[in-house]
């Protein structure tokens, strides 16, 4: 495995409990410089409370977490940081249009919520990355589900991050979508952007990833390459994405204990 | 056009302005939050800042604010940490603050439960000139934060975990919201009263929403509306003599009713120039092909 340097991610230690059950039991991670980590495992296993104590959205028990070498905690540069939260909808309790909700991610570049040329421009280069400048200015409920995970992706992308925390961006998205995804992330990736996302099954976006770590139970089982499927069976670009097919264990190697 | 040559409803008239402009100005943030009826819960709370302004023969509208504003900090403080039983903690809030206000009226020398009457349902020949001045300044306060922080409250109204990760102070912008949703209850409450305010904060928006398809699109009209319903509300029930509050709040349920089945046929129409547009290629109704192919060319 090469190495990448400085880890743009560090978790140390962490444990997090959610309603008194320990849901993290002492998370070990590091994602390097320019690296792109997927983070695996069943329903249940943690993955996504792991990527929401980096965020500061799940308290910590205990351990330690570094962004760019900062304490969480003292971190303030969160306009180097695009976040995809796992949604169904990129929607509200009132109408806005899909420009409007990817605005909302500049407000980090932004001083004071004051947009200039500048921030206009990224909204508009982030909706063509995703493919979605055309509809701009049409509500987000007029969207499809794969639509409306290319929007929350622009909205993570309109900041111009060194570093995206993606939770389950390939959940409930059609082809179409899955693909333009794969290729934004493809771009982002040449770019030099550092990625941790959380992922059901490594699917179309299996070429991009260097490393996967695997957690059961709230503990890293596996921290390496990818596990690659059986051959024959399951090659990138013919992968089916069942988001919800069943509790069933999406790793499909002999690679983990 | 002689109600304006009345002092009395030259204010009350004012205070309709600000109240249209206002209540929906909030009430867009908290119906995008799905926190519509938090203007009810702060307007019960607010009860008990009337009855306290009676007993301590201070000014109502004042201690209203106070109260109201604590109210409300204290239920978004329950929301960030009760989160089992919030919903009881709330309850129990709102009907002490009733309770409260019905009690303290009681107790005032000058307080009787008509007096409290005119603050429930609201009353435009009561609105005096230090009414006029209290309202226009927290009316300033409430555009202040609506229109000048657009952008971050619309943030975290939208999606509160994503608005953390920008940076922005999601507590203090929470907060923020709950104060000035406070406020505006004491702005509405002599006009349209403290149990018809949330009315005003939610039907405006929830009726410009039928035809909307932006957020700034909805904003503006929900306030075009909100001052169109209070500004006739009140010349209403001067020649009618009709309670304001109560008109107010008819007109503005009669006014989504419009919109709603306006926005069907408006709908209705854009989706027959869809299909014509795309009559060629992507016919409006599924076509059954003539005959079915080969299970080879299914499966191709």
């Amino acid at each position: 495995m090469e190495t990448h340097g400085e880890p743009v991610i560090s978790l140390r230690g962490v444990r997090a409990d959610l309603g008194g059950r320990p849901v993290l039991r002492g998370i070990d991670l590091a994602v390097g410089q320019g690296e792109v980590v997927a983070l695996l495992g069943a329903n249940g296993s943690g993955k996504s409370t792991a990527i929401r104590t980096v965020i500061g959205q799940v308290p910590v028990a205990d351990g330690g977490i570094e962004l760019f070498g900062t304490p969480r905690r003292a971190f303030r540069g969160w306009a180097r940081v695009g976040y995809v939260p796992q949604r169904t909808t990129a929607g509200g309790g009132v109408p806005a249009t899909v420009a409007e909700i990817v605005s909302s991610g500049r407000l980090a570049r932004t001083r004071f919520g004051l947009f200039r040329k500048d921030d206009r421009d990224a909204v508009r280069d982030a909706l063509e990355q995703v493919g979605m400048a055309d509809r701009a200015k049409d509500s987000v409920n007029a969207l499809s589900g794969g639509q409306h995970q290319r929007v929350l992706i622009a909205r993570a992308l309109v900041a111009r991050p060194e570093l995206l925390i993606m939770d389950e961006p390939m959940a409930g998205v059609d082809l179409v979508s899955q693909e333009i995804l794969a290729r934004t992330l493809r771009t982002q990736v040449e770019a030099g952007t550092t990625v941790l996302l959380v992922l059901h099954e490594l699917g179309p976006l299996e070429p991009l990833i260097d490393r996967a770590v695997v957690l059961r139970d709230g503990c890293v089982v596996h921290d390496g390459p990818p596990p690659r499927a059986a051959a024959g069976t399951l090659r990138p670009g013919h992968d089916h994405v069942h988001p919800h097919a069943g509790a069933t264990e999406p790793i499909r190697t002999g690679l983990l204990s | 056009m002689d109600f304006l040559n009345y002092a009395f409803m030259q204010r009350a008239l004012l205070a309709a302005v600000l109240v249209g402009v206002t209540a929906p100005a909030i009430g867009i943030y908290l119906v995008q939050r799905r926190q519509a009826l938090m203007g009810d819960g702060i307007g019960h709370v607010a009860m008990t800042g009337v009855g306290l302004g009676f007993l301590l023969s201070s000014s109502p509208v004042w201690m209203a604010t106070a109260v109201s504003v604590l109210g409300a900090l204290l239920m978004e403080l329950i929301r960030w940490y009760g989160r089992t039983r919030g919903d009881i903690a709330l309850a129990m809030l709102f009907y002490g603050g009733m309770a409260g206000g019905v009690m303290f009226i009681n107790m005032a020398p000058t307080g009787s439960n008509a007096n409290l009457m005119t603050y429930l349902f609201g009353s435009l020949s009561t609105v005096s000139p230090s009414d006029v001045l209290a309202i226009c300044l927290l009316a300033g306060f409430v555009v202040l934060v609506t229109l000048g922080l657009r952008r971050q409250l619309f943030a975290v109204s939208h999606d509160e975990e994503f608005a953390r990760v920008t940076g922005l102070p999601v507590r203090a912008l929470n907060l923020l919201t709950a104060v000035t949703a406070a406020v505006t209850v004491t702005v509405a409450m002599r006009v349209v009263g403290l149990l018809l305010v949330s009315a005003l904060m939610v039907v405006p928006v929830a009726a410009a929403q039928q035809l909307t398809r932006s957020f700034a699109m909805t904003f503006a009209i929900a306030v075009a509306l909100g001052i169109t319903v209070t500004v006739s509300g009140t010349i209403a029930s001067f020649y009618q003599d009709v309670p304001p509050g109560a008109t107010i709040v008819l007109l503005t349920i009669a006014a989504f009713v419009v919109l709603t089945a306006l926005a069907a046929r408006l709908a209705r129409r854009r989706a027959r120039a869809a299909a014509a547009a795309g009559s060629g290629r992507n016919p409006a109704e599924c076509v059954i092909p003539a005959a079915r192919g080969t299970e080879e060319e299914i499966n191709a």
